[in-house]
């Protein structure tokens, strides 16, 4: 019997630690997806960010290297710089890359870097218990944001892909999300065309991935998909902000 | 390559890197080691090499770890505020073992502080720096020709251990001019069966510092631990006038340089006074003092601080039967070697 849907190559056979409802899982997978189908598994150099995708090495069977939290640009620049052959991308939450390391990326981005970023926005610091992010929305509730977020106190959720898009070194840049089958669907065309861009050596390319935490958003996996629909893409549009699907 | 040229402190570190091998340079501007990015970004690209200029101190070591985690001979530079915030970064390489060099022509400080020489930065370089139990080799050169030749063994040193090593220098040996003979790089080959280059026809590597599973970390310290243990093997030091001599001074870098003239000074004075100049502070020679503490029982630490590496002096002979004296003073102004002698001969009369 022919098997018309498996795992990944790229991908081990263990299980994740990710949450009932996470979409780190199916962007791991979109991820491995597009390594198989582009044939570079052995040919990658994965850098692993501080946060819930810390794990990245005990679920991709690829090379990787662990960055200190909001560093992965900079180590990736390291990596691809003494190792243009190889494919780089660094996997981000949105504190590691819109709170502590917004220098990084930036820079990265500036330096037209030839690197795939793939950005987990989530709203929240999933890892460290569901704290406020640098994307948390205006009035929403997280452990360190009790009575929602005060943007006159606390700020305005940053968009990433925006300031990527205004960035001259950049080359592809999109939002996109995985809430639904047509989003993923969608979604996989943009990550491969993300990896294209580094393999056709053309330059940098950010994927910021709309993704759900219902944990910390203390509602389960469907409501959780909802609330993407519903309140966070009218805040965070979907769109290929620079660049084209080809 | 055996000319004698007149070159700079820091432009000798470069050029020691660039024989060595390293092609890989990523700094941010601070003085007084501008000479060091300046140089690099000249001559790397002629010889296929990569400069960047980064955006902070804390790009530049995190740079410094992916180039050193595919196996390249990288190096970062800095002075002490910008060494400071490169800490996390070189705690990350010690856990992850990733070799890279790690410059700091120190001044001095707390904060700002002044671009002086100062060697205020001993504890931060010998005690690890960062967060966790690591260390790192340090080597403190003391001219031109040993910024060089040091430099090139901070290569290899790195590579040998997987570790990253500091050079500690100052202000004083980074602006200093002085006769340096370039001689030519002799390759070492280390076994490299760690490094990132794609998992081809391998399993994948990792390389990471986090382990939480029970046991895990507390065995990976006590690799790192056996590791530093090796690392005795480099000491490195200098001594000199020692044979009869009552009275041992011990200084290193900059500070060393200047008190080699007030011991020769003290010496035509008919002073039984000797030299012991640690050139590795980590691993620092306390087996060799102690060695000396068998016959000569009176030491003097002289540094450009209030005091750090007397402790290290203290913890090798610091026992009874034993006399440690400390001179030291903030940075500021850089010690003359007629004061130096002065302060020599205060502790020297004494019974
Ligand atoms: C220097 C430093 N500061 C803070 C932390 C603690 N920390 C770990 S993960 C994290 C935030 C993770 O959130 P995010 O990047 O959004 O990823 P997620 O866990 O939501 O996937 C923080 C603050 C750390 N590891 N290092």
């Amino acid at each position: 019997m022919e098997a018309v849907f498996k795992r990944p190559e790229s991908l081990t056979d263990i299980p994740t630690h990710f949450c009932p409802g996470c979409h780190h899982g199916i962007i791991h997978r979109l991820v491995a997806e597009c390594i198989d189908e582009f044939g570079i598994r052995e040919k990658i150099i994965g850098v692993a960010s501080v946060g819930c995708s810390v794990f990245l090495y005990d679920y991709f069977l690829i090379d990787v290297l662990e960055a200190p939290h909001g560093r992965a640009p900079a180590v990736a620049t390291g990596v691809k710089r003494a190792n243009p052959n190889a494919f780089v991308f660094t996997y981000q939450g949105d504190g590691d890359l819109a709170a502590i390391g917004t220098s990084e990326i930036i820079h990265a981005a500036n330096r037209g870097e030839k690197l795939t970023v793939i950005f987990v926005n989530n709203t929240v610091f999933g890892m460290t218990g569901g704290q406020m992010a640098p994307t948390t929305l205006p009035d929403q509730e997280t452990t360190t944001t009790p009575y929602g977020r005060d943007v006159e106190t606390a700020g305005f959720p940053i968009r990433m892909a925006e300031i990527m898009e205004r960035l001259d070194g950049t080359k592809f840049v999109a939002r996109t999300a995985v809430n639904t089958p047509k989003n993923i669907i969608k979604s996989k065309k943009i990550l491969r065309r993300a990896f294209e861009v580094q393999l056709n050596n053309e330059g940098f390319a950010f994927v910021e991935f709309l993704s759900s935490c219902p944990t910390n958003w203390k509602m389960n996996a469907q409501k959780a998909n909802q609330r993407i629909q519903d309140v966070m893409i009218p805040y965070f549009p979907l769109n290929i902000f620079k660049g084209a699907l080809n | 390559m055996t000319d004698i040229e007149l070159v700079k402190g820091n432009e000798s570190i470069a050029m020691g890197a660039i024989e060595a091998g390293c092609r890989f340079y990523f700094g941010y501007p601070i003085t007084p080691q501008n000479d060091i990015p300046e140089y690099m970004s000249r001559h790397l690209p002629k010889c296929g090499g990569v400069f960047i200029q980064a955006e902070s101190e804390i790009a530049s070591i995190n740079m410094l770890m992916g180039a050193g985690a595919t196996g390249a001979r990288a190096m970062t530079s800095s002075s002490s505020p910008g060494i400071s915030l490169k800490q996390e970064g070189i705690s990350y390489m010690c856990g992850s073992q990733i070799p890279g060099v790690i410059v700091n022509m120190s001044r001095s400080g707390p904060g700002l502080g002044g671009i002086s020489p100062s060697q205020g930065d001993y504890f931060q370089a010998t005690r690890g720096g960062g967060h966790g139990d690591y260390r790192t080799i340090v080597l403190a050169p003391s001219s031109v020709q040993e910024n060089y030749d040091l430099t090139m063994h901070a290569f290899d040193l790195a590579d040998k251990y997987r570790n990253p090593v500091i050079i500690l220098g100052d202000a004083l040996l980074g602006n200093i001019k002085e006769p340096l003979r370039r001689h030519k790089y002799i390759p070492k080959t280390f076994e490299k069966n760690w490094i990132l280059t794609g998992a081809q026809g391998r399993s994948p590597r990792r390389l990471k510092s986090l382990y939480l599973s029970e046991g895990e970390l507390t065995e990976h310290n006590w690799m790192l631990h056996r590791n530093y243990q090796e690392m005795t093997k480099e000491i490195l030091y200098e001594t000199q006038w020692m044979d009869d001599a009552k009275l041992v001074v011990v200084a290193f870098g900059s500070v060393a340089r200047i008190i080699k003239t007030s011991v020769s000074m003290a010496r035509e004075q008919g002073m039984a006074v000797g030299l012991f100049r640690p050139i590795t502070l980590y691993p620092f020679p306390y087996k060799q003092l102690l060695d000396i503490s068998e016959t000569i029982h009176h030491f003097m630490a002289v540094e450009l601080n209030t005091g750090q590496m007397v402790e290290d002096v203290k913890l090798s002979v610091g026992h009874r039967k034993n006399r440690v004296d400390f001179y030291g003073r903030p940075p500021g102004s850089i010690p003359s070697p007629d004061e130096l002698f002065e302060e020599i001969q205060k502790v020297y009369c004494l019974p």
